[in-house]
């Protein structure tokens, strides 16, 4: 046979593909189930994390449904609606008009016993996506504890926002200002937000990432303002 | 192929003198992005070696086969398959430490030392010198990986693994870690450092 043939060339390459791709949907497939289940416990560490609960590896689903008491899903006016909070895509949900969104909220309790809210944010920073999870007290005005992480963002400066130095500056600070809903907005440090809200200091030298969390923040905790407001009716 | 060719050479050889990292210099650019810790420069150097390994010992089972002209891209599909089957494994069984290698893993692919040893060995050698010669390479890019690992992690976070090993009484009495330990440049240095004791070592190695 002649090796150096066009059509021996071509016949060899599609073997060659098709027998690659068996291999890889076979690993694919056998792996998924795996996959996801890390994929599921790594979000409940993150939701944990909200609450101020540190989850070593191995005892995060215990810790989860011992910490997170439940979950629903609301719409835009704080009504209940079908759906399982945990499988929510946030991404996609976040990219759609408000009155659209199905708004996934996780309960939860702190190590005193008292209820918080979880409410999961997602936006985009300088390099790509970052996400977290927002707790609130029972009130659902002041901010009980807050995640956040990113995928890319540059390591000493925009990736700070994923240090406690940082989530833990939200701490306390409320999302209604006299009756108004303001959601918190992030600031070079030094500064003051013009409407009055509550603000937090940037990462210094992470302006864009921290812009992004501000505008993830008020993009995705806004559709929750009915749901907030009536937990403190 | 009639040539005789001394498999312990070729296992043992680029450990030292013929190190595809520190003589070849190759596959530099892991090296900066994934020894901030000794974990995931384990993990990388253990991803290599499996991926140059089995690549090694595939082509060399085809090079009889393998049309000349499309070689190049008969190499890459089976680098990338194996690259892929990696890390699907790594987030089934290492899912923190796949998070921390992120795309770097994928980026093996396009670690030089993979498409030098593909086109270089095995395109020329039977599957068993073949695996030899990948095993090898592998353990001299991962004794890189991890002695640089090891130095970034101890004096950057004073740390190793994960575990705490400068004492708390070192920090009372003043230590800090050096931060810039962690940042990608000290690979570079690290890695300089390494280059220059083994050719200080190796007088062969050193050039006019």
């Amino acid at each position: 046979m002649n090796k150096q043939s066009n059509s021996y060339s071509i016949i060899y390459i599609i073997v060659l593909a098709i027998v690659v791709g068996a291999a890889l949907a076979f690993t694919s497939a056998a792996l998924s189930d795996k996959q996801q289940e890390n994929a599921d416990k790594d979000k409940m560490r993150q939701i944990l994390s909200a609450i101020h609960i540190t989850a070593p590896s191995d005892s995060i689903i215990a810790l989860y449904s011992e910490y997170i008491t439940g979950s629903f899903v609301v719409d835009e006016t704080g009504k209940k609606i079908e759906g399982d909070a945990f499988d929510v895509n946030v991404a996609n949900e976040s990219k759609k008009k408000d009155e659209d969104r199905e708004l996934p909220v996780f309960v939860g309790k702190s190590s005193d016993g008292s209820t918080k809210y979880i409410l999961p944010v997602y936006g985009a920073g300088l390099w790509g996506p970052i996400w977290g999870y927002v707790a609130f007290n029972s009130d659902g005005k002041t901010i009980f504890g807050a995640y956040f992480a990113h995928q890319g963002e540059t390591p000493g400066l925009g990736a700070e926002i994923e240090k406690p130095a940082f989530s833990d500056r939200f701490i306390g600070k409320s999302i209604f200002k006299q009756g108004k809903f303001l959601p918190i907005t992030v600031v070079k440090a030094g500064t003051q937000p013009s409407r009055g809200e509550d603000y937090v200091d940037g990462v210094s030298g992470g302006t864009i990432t921290s812009n992004g969390v501000a505008s993830m923040l008020a993009n995705c905790l806004t559709p929750y303002e009915a749901f907030l407001q009536s937990l403190s009716d | 192929m009639a040539e005789k060719i001394d498999t312990k050479k070729v296992f043992f050889n680029p450990f030292s003198k013929n190190n595809p990292v520190i003589v070849q210099i190759l596959g530099i650019c892991s090296v900066l992005a994934v020894t901030a810790k000794l974990e995931p420069a384990i993990v990388m150097g253990m991803s290599v070696i499996a991926v140059l390994a089995f690549s090694n010992v595939i082509i060399s089972c085809l090079r009889n086969t393998i049309p000349i002209n499309i070689r190049i891209i008969v190499q890459l599909v089976v680098v990338a398959g194996l690259v892929v089957i990696v890390d699907q494994l790594l987030k089934a069984y290492a899912y923190d430490v796949s998070k921390q290698l992120s795309v770097f893993i994928g980026l093996i692919i396009t670690n030089c030392i993979l498409m030098g040893r593909l086109e270089a060995f095995a395109m020329g050698n039977r599957p068993w010198p073949s695996f030899l010669d990948g095993i090898g390479n592998g353990i001299g890019y991962a004794i890189i990986l991890i002695i640089t690992g090891f130095f970034r992690e101890l004096f950057g976070s004073g740390t190793l693994l994960g575990y705490q090993i400068v004492p708390q009484s070192f920090y009372e009495a003043g230590y800090v870690n050096n931060g810039l330990m962690i940042l990608p440049p000290m690979a570079l240095i690290v890695v300089a450092c390494i280059i220059w004791v083994q050719r200080a070592r190796n007088k062969e190695l050193q050039e006019d």
